[in-house]
């Protein structure tokens, strides 16, 4: 775990440092071994088969990859695995309960809120985050009155939702999605 | 290419290891580190992970009556939690990035980068900040903001030094950040300005980003401010935010760079201090100059719509809402 693993391979060149973590994921343990340069983005793709968060720029710019990390959004391009062994994960693969969509992936689906779905996976998962936080009462750079617990309006959705990009555009329909489950 | 992860559980422990290894890369958000790691910009033998560290995501009132915030504490709960206290650190948090980026993003990582474009920087000097920074060796210094800064990505952070906390006074009256970008999420700023009020003291702080190699003060303004603020009647004459608003342009230095020419940046710097001071101004006298100056509301965002045009008058002459 803190690289005292041995470090030359036989052919004399240095192996990967790598670390034995049990990640908590979708509320299932899962234990795994990885590089610990690796992400959290490629862990849940390459070894744990969770490939719902996409790589859509792995820089942090699209949202694409965004997983909820103890209920709050985060990027998972921009997290180290070898970070993440002692929090929740939920990945979109999580948010339904057995066949019961949730309740947002139910109005993406009502409202044409996706039309390739790369970045629905992201926006699900943000979208999820935003609620908690707006529940929370964190206000946005758009919240006109700090003190009040936030409405979400079409212009706090669109702010709130401006970290996850979609490529062709089906915005009027995440907005119109979102903006139903939070009513 | 191997890479060494060093995960202290505390702070003491965190500096030992930085002492052992000065060339280890500290990662709080990571979402600067990350970047690099991801872009292969950067390849650091060993990263030294602050987050099990759990005193870096507190903070404090201290009995200095400053306020002292860990290095780890998001900008996503300085916005929740002392948005209030820091108004002006609080909208500089809210243009960062996305929400993503907020809710791992800190202003440590921040002063760690000491990129000229980081939006925490003007108003930690236009409120007159120290940063804590402690070493195993020579214990802890306190750097005052504006001699944090020595160049494009340098700060005054020793190698084996780590960034414990930022400490400053609660806002004593209205703060303002105000940046251009071409959208708000995820812009890096061609040019920032933020401006704090100190009625008690009759003067004012500023802090310029993204024109100059490092943030800086605008120190020439802040002294015409002091020397030429009406404090009595809060009468504001009109060629006065102008006259600000080119004597901050006149500390930039700004480049030419895909984002932004440097004489659109100094304009925009101009236009900006303008706007800042116009709004909290007003503020301070909203309730009438027999009352006399008084706090100002709970941080508000404003932000010019867009780049600013050449020649744009630009001075609304009331505080107004701008849309993103
Ligand atoms: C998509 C995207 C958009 C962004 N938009 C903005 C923006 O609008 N405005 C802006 O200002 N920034 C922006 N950034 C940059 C970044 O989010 C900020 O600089 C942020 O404050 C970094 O904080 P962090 O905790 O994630 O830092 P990290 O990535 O963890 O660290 C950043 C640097 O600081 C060092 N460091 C961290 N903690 C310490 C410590 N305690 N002591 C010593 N050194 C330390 C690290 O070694 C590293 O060099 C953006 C980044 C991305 C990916
Ligand atoms: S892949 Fe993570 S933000 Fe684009
Ligand atoms: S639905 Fe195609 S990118 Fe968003």
């Amino acid at each position: 775990m803190n690289g005292e693993t041995d470090i030359t391979g036989a052919d004399g060149v240095p192996d990967p440092v790598t670390a034995d973590l049990r990640l908590s994921v979708n509320g299932v343990p899962r234990p795994v071994t990885v590089d610990t340069r690796e992400t959290l983005l490629d862990t849940l793709r390459e070894h744990l088969g969770l490939t719902g968060a996409k790589k859509g720029c792995d820089h942090g710019q699209c949202g694409a990859c965004t997983v909820l990390v103890d209920g709050r959004r985060a990027l998972s391009c921009l997290t180290l695995t070898v970070t993440a062994d002692d929090v929740e994960i939920v990945t979109v693969e999580g948010l339904a309960d057995g066949d019961a969509l949730h309740p947002l992936q139910a109005a993406f689906i009502e409202n044409d809120a996706l039309q390739c779905g790369y970045c629905t996976p992201g926006q699900l998962c943000s979208a999820a985050g935003a609620l908690a936080e707006a529940a929370d009462g964190w206000p946005s750079a758009v919240t006109p009155d700090l003190s009040a617990p936030p409405r979400l309006d079409e212009t706090e959705i669109r702010e709130r939702m401006s970290g996850n990009l979609c490529r062709c555009g089906a915005y009027p329909g995440i907005v119109a999605a979102v903006g139903q489950v939070a009513r | 290419m191997t890479m060494d992860f060093l995960r202290p559980a505390t702070w003491a422990e965190a500096l030992e290891a930085k002492a052992e290894r000065p060339g280890a890369v500290p990662v709080q958000g990571g979402t600067d580190v990350m970047v690099e790691l991801n872009f292969d910009v950067r390849r650091p033998d060993a990263l030294l992970d602050l987050n099990r560290v759990a005193a870096l995501g507190e903070w404090s009132a201290e009995e200095d009556g400053r306020l002292r915030v860990g290095a780890g504490v998001t900008y996503a709960r300085l916005i929740a939690e002392l948005g209030d206290r820091l108004p002006g650190l609080a909208q500089a948090a809210r243009t960062v990035g996305s929400p993503q980026i907020r809710n791992r993003g800190t202003v440590g990582g921040n002063l760690g980068a000491a990129s000229p474009a980081g939006d925490g920087h003007p108003p930690l000097l236009a409120a007159g900040a120290e940063i804590e920074v402690e070493s195993a060796a020579r214990g802890v210094r306190m750097i005052p903001a504006e001699e944090f800064y020595l160049g494009v990505k340098r700060s005054a952070l020793e190698p084996d030094e780590l960034i414990r906390a930022f400490w400053t006074r609660p806002a004593g009256g209205p703060q303002y950040f105000s940046k251009v970008g071409t959208r708000n999420a995820m812009v890096i700023a061609v040019c920032s300005f933020a401006l704090a009020l100190h009625p008690a003291e009759r003067r004012a702080g500023t802090g310029i980003g993204s024109a100059a190699p490092t943030p800086r003060r605008a120190v020439a303004a802040e002294e015409f401010l002091a020397a030429e603020l009406d404090w009595d009647t809060g009468r504001l004459d009109p060629g006065l935010p102008r006259r600000f608003g080119e004597l901050a342009a006149g500390a930039a230095s700004p480049i030419d760079d895909v984002r932004g020419t440097a004489a659109y940046r100094r304009h925009a710097v101009a236009v900006l201090a303008r706007r800042t001071l116009t709004w909290a101004w007003h503020d301070l006298w909203a309730a009438g100059p027999h009352e006399g100056p008084h706090d100002g509301p709970r941080g508000r965002v404003r932000r010019p719509g867009g780049p600013v045009a050449p020649g744009d008058p630009g001075d609304p002459e009331k505080p107004r809402r701008e849309a993103g």
